[in-house]
């Protein structure tokens, strides 16, 4: 009698080969392998950038003059600020500030001129949003430096002898929000947006998928139950849980790791409710599109990868080239990283927010509206 | 309201290029126990599904329940219970949770109570807190039936409902049938056996997406025309290889220690038959075809004709 082998070359190859037959077969799957890599390099490669340049800046000029001017293009010089509004009044900035909308706000006092000239160095105010440092670290690095060069060509002449030594004028700069430029006021609030991103999509994406898988979809769809019903009927439980991680999230954010929180509570839990109907439509569409609970999980690490990078919460969002920008500015999460933190860390109110409210609502709209289309009420 | 529960004509439904169903024309009367028989993937599923308004056909038109199959279907899923192939109840939710959802989609009255009445009828009251998912096959059957009755539906769709269940659960459940069937319901029920097809009123086979023969068990067995002679003894099967290309012989089935050979021409088949009447130890009766040999003769012929076009 042949011996019963421990180990077959030609077992080994069966297994392989049928292995290489199964992922053929699975598209998606394969689709994944070559794209995945593919995006992260377009991502990483291009996309990503740990020093933003050509940060928004508003200069509050309250004299106009040959330093002011020089002053303004060293700043541009730099590259790293970009001058949105040369002269803007002291309530414009603010509000700009608090939207997010300049990143800076460098305030320029009355007879700074002429405080330099008598060598009195005259206080220049630089107001930074540093609700997220690592996208201003380099911008006010690059300040420092230029506190000392600016106005090298302006001081010639008679007035060389005030060249500086010590520099010419006295550069301020706050750090708004979060003074102490602490890592996690920033990271926190934002977790929040990626955990619920993460489970609500995939929790969703799987509710239709299984019933398919389970069989239990055709009996479902045999009843008089209407598309809409299933889809928010599937939805809602999702909306509780959310409100659950989101508790244990602040409650951490609070006691653990003591990020201040300005704004107003219910205005922030309103926030949530609309991020997470956002993902929650999107899981739903996922799950609508995909034939199985495999596929329902890669698409939803489809959508996950790009939250994740493109939204501003791993990088800082303004590093980015204007395509991606425009991708990011889809994507949920964006807009909610702005809801969060303006809430928690600038105490905004609606007016405020509005601007980064109104893109979750057409989102919602757009993909609750596809979801419901792709959603078979009969099976073909 | 006509007498007719379902009343379809030129139904059609392609997937691609392939026709699933072409062209099918039905007509199930009121009360009656219409057996929907044909090999798989013949287009049973397609068109029970097309007739209960869960697929919309890509052409023809017809009548649910006096509702029309393609503008009514919420009307018709209403009024229509439909068990489909797969067991298609909650396994993760109990028996009786998964009663409670199904009624609450049919919006029914009392509905705690009727639970509770449909529970004590399958005599599942005692588990009713068990997890569906941890029934028998029988028993699962037998609650997806109880689950499409709930809404006290005037038709019954089953779609393969025996399946993979024993004998005696099988039985018990075409009791149920006949006694709903006498309470006035109708039943389009398909199925690929042939003793359930027996206790069908009516009968329709289906092959290649297309209806070919329809009747009462015994019409059809009529219509075919065949001769069928039972040979018995131990070498029957023996037998059995040499007969199958011989003229006449259309058809050869084997059984334990007997064959059925069929064949349209009586005739013919006596002649090739003739040679081994004598040998010892064979027995030939001659006789009508059952509706299995039936059912395979007319399978056999689709196959040539769909080869042939």
């Amino acid at each position: 009698m042949r011996r019963a082998e421990l180990f077959s070359w030609g077992r080994l190859l069966a297994v392989m080969l049928k292995e290489f037959l199964q992922l053929r077969r699975d598209r998606l799957t394969f689709a994944m392998m070559i794209g995945i890599p593919i995006i992260q390099l377009t991502l990483f490669g291009f996309a990503i950038n740990g020093d933003p340049k050509a940060l928004p800046t508003v200069v509050i000029a309250h004299e106009q003059g040959p330093f002011t001017r020089s002053l303004v293009a060293a700043l541009a010089n730099t590259g790293y600020f970009r001058i949105v509004c040369n002269d803007c009044g002291d309530d414009e900035a603010d509000r700009m500030l608090a939207r997010g909308e300049a990143q800076f706000a460098v305030t320029i006092p009355a007879g700074f001129e002429r405080g330099v000239i008598r060598g009195e160095q005259p206080a220049l105010l630089v107001e930074a949003d540093a609700t997220d440092p690592s996208a201003t670290g380099n911008a006010i690095a690059a300040l420092q430096q230029l506190a000392g060069s600016a106005l090298r060509h302006d001081l010639t002449g008679p007035l060389s002898q005030h060249q500086p030594t010590p520099p010419p004028f006295d550069l301020r700069i706050q750090r708004l929000y979060n003074p102490e430029g602490i890592t996690q006021y920033n990271i926190v609030p934002g977790l929040t947006g990626v955990i619920l991103t993460m489970t609500m999509i995939m929790m969703t994406a799987l509710g239709v998928t299984r019933e398919i898988e389970r069989g239990t979809l055709e009996n479902l769809l045999a009843t008089p139950v209407r598309p809409l019903e299933v889809m928010v009927g599937k939805i809602a439980p999702y909306i509780l849980i959310g409100y659950v991680q989101v508790s244990v999230i602040l409650i951490a954010a609070r006691y653990l790791f003591t990020v201040p929180f300005v704004g107003s509570l219910p205005l922030l839990l309103a926030c949530v409710l609309l991020f997470i109907a956002a993902n929650l439509t999107v899981g739903i569409t996922i799950s609508s599109v995909a034939r199985n609970q495999t596929q329902a999980m890669q698409m939803t690490f489809f959508f996950f990868l790009p939250s994740m990078l493109l939204s501003g919460f791993m990088f800082p969002f303004r590093g980015m080239p204007e395509w991606a920008q425009v991708i990011g500015n889809v994507l949920p999460l964006t807009h909610f990283l702005h809801l969060i933190r303006g809430v928690m860390l600038k105490g905004n109110h609606l007016p405020d927010l509005w601007p980064h409210i109104w893109p979750l609502l057409l989102f919602i709209l757009v993909v609750m509206s596809i979801g419901l289309k792709r959603f078979r009420q009969t099976l073909d | 309201m006509s007498d007719l529960v379902i009343d379809v004509s030129g139904l059609t439904k392609r997937y691609g290029d392939k026709t699933a169903v072409d062209r099918l024309d039905m007509q199930v009367k009121r009360g009656e126990i219409y057996g929907f028989l044909g090999p798989n993937g013949s287009g049973k599923t397609t068109s029970i599904r097309m007739m209960c308004g869960l697929l919309t056909p890509d052409a023809g038109e017809g009548h649910t329940l006096g509702y029309d199959v393609v503008r009514e279907s919420a009307a018709i899923k209403r009024e229509v219970g439909y068990m489909t192939q797969r067991f298609g109840l909650y396994e993760d939710l109990s028996i009786r949770e998964n009663l409670d959802f199904i009624g609450r989609m049919y919006g029914i009255d009392n509905r705690r109570r009727r639970v509770t009445d449909a529970l004590d009828r399958l005599g599942l009251a005692e588990r009713q807190k068990q997890l569906a998912g941890s029934l028998s096959g029988g028993w699962k059957q037998r609650l997806a039936l109880a689950a499409c009755m709930l809404h006290t539906p005037r038709l019954l769709l089953l779609d393969e409902p025996t399946a993979g269940v024993d004998p005696k659960a099988r039985r018990d459940f075409w009791d149920e049938i006949h006694k709903l069937s006498s309470e006035g319901v109708t039943v389009l029920v398909s199925t690929h056996y042939m003793d359930e097809a027996e206790r069908c009123h009516r009968l329709g086979y289906i092959a290649y997406g297309k209806l070919l023969a329809t009747g009462t068990p015994d019409s059809l067995i009529e219509q075919s025309a065949l001769t069928t002679w039972t040979i018995e003894g131990e070498q029957a099967s023996q037998l059995g290889d040499k007969l199958e290309y011989l003229p006449g012989v259309d058809m050869v089935t084997r059984f334990g220690n007997s064959l059925h050979v069929s064949g349209t021409d009586a005739d013919r088949l006596a002649a090739t038959l003739a040679p081994w009447y004598d040998q010892p130890g064979l027995r030939f009766s001659r006789g009508k075809p059952v509706l299995e040999d039936v059912f395979i003769h007319l399978m056999q012929q689709s196959a040539d004709s769909y080869a042939q076009s």
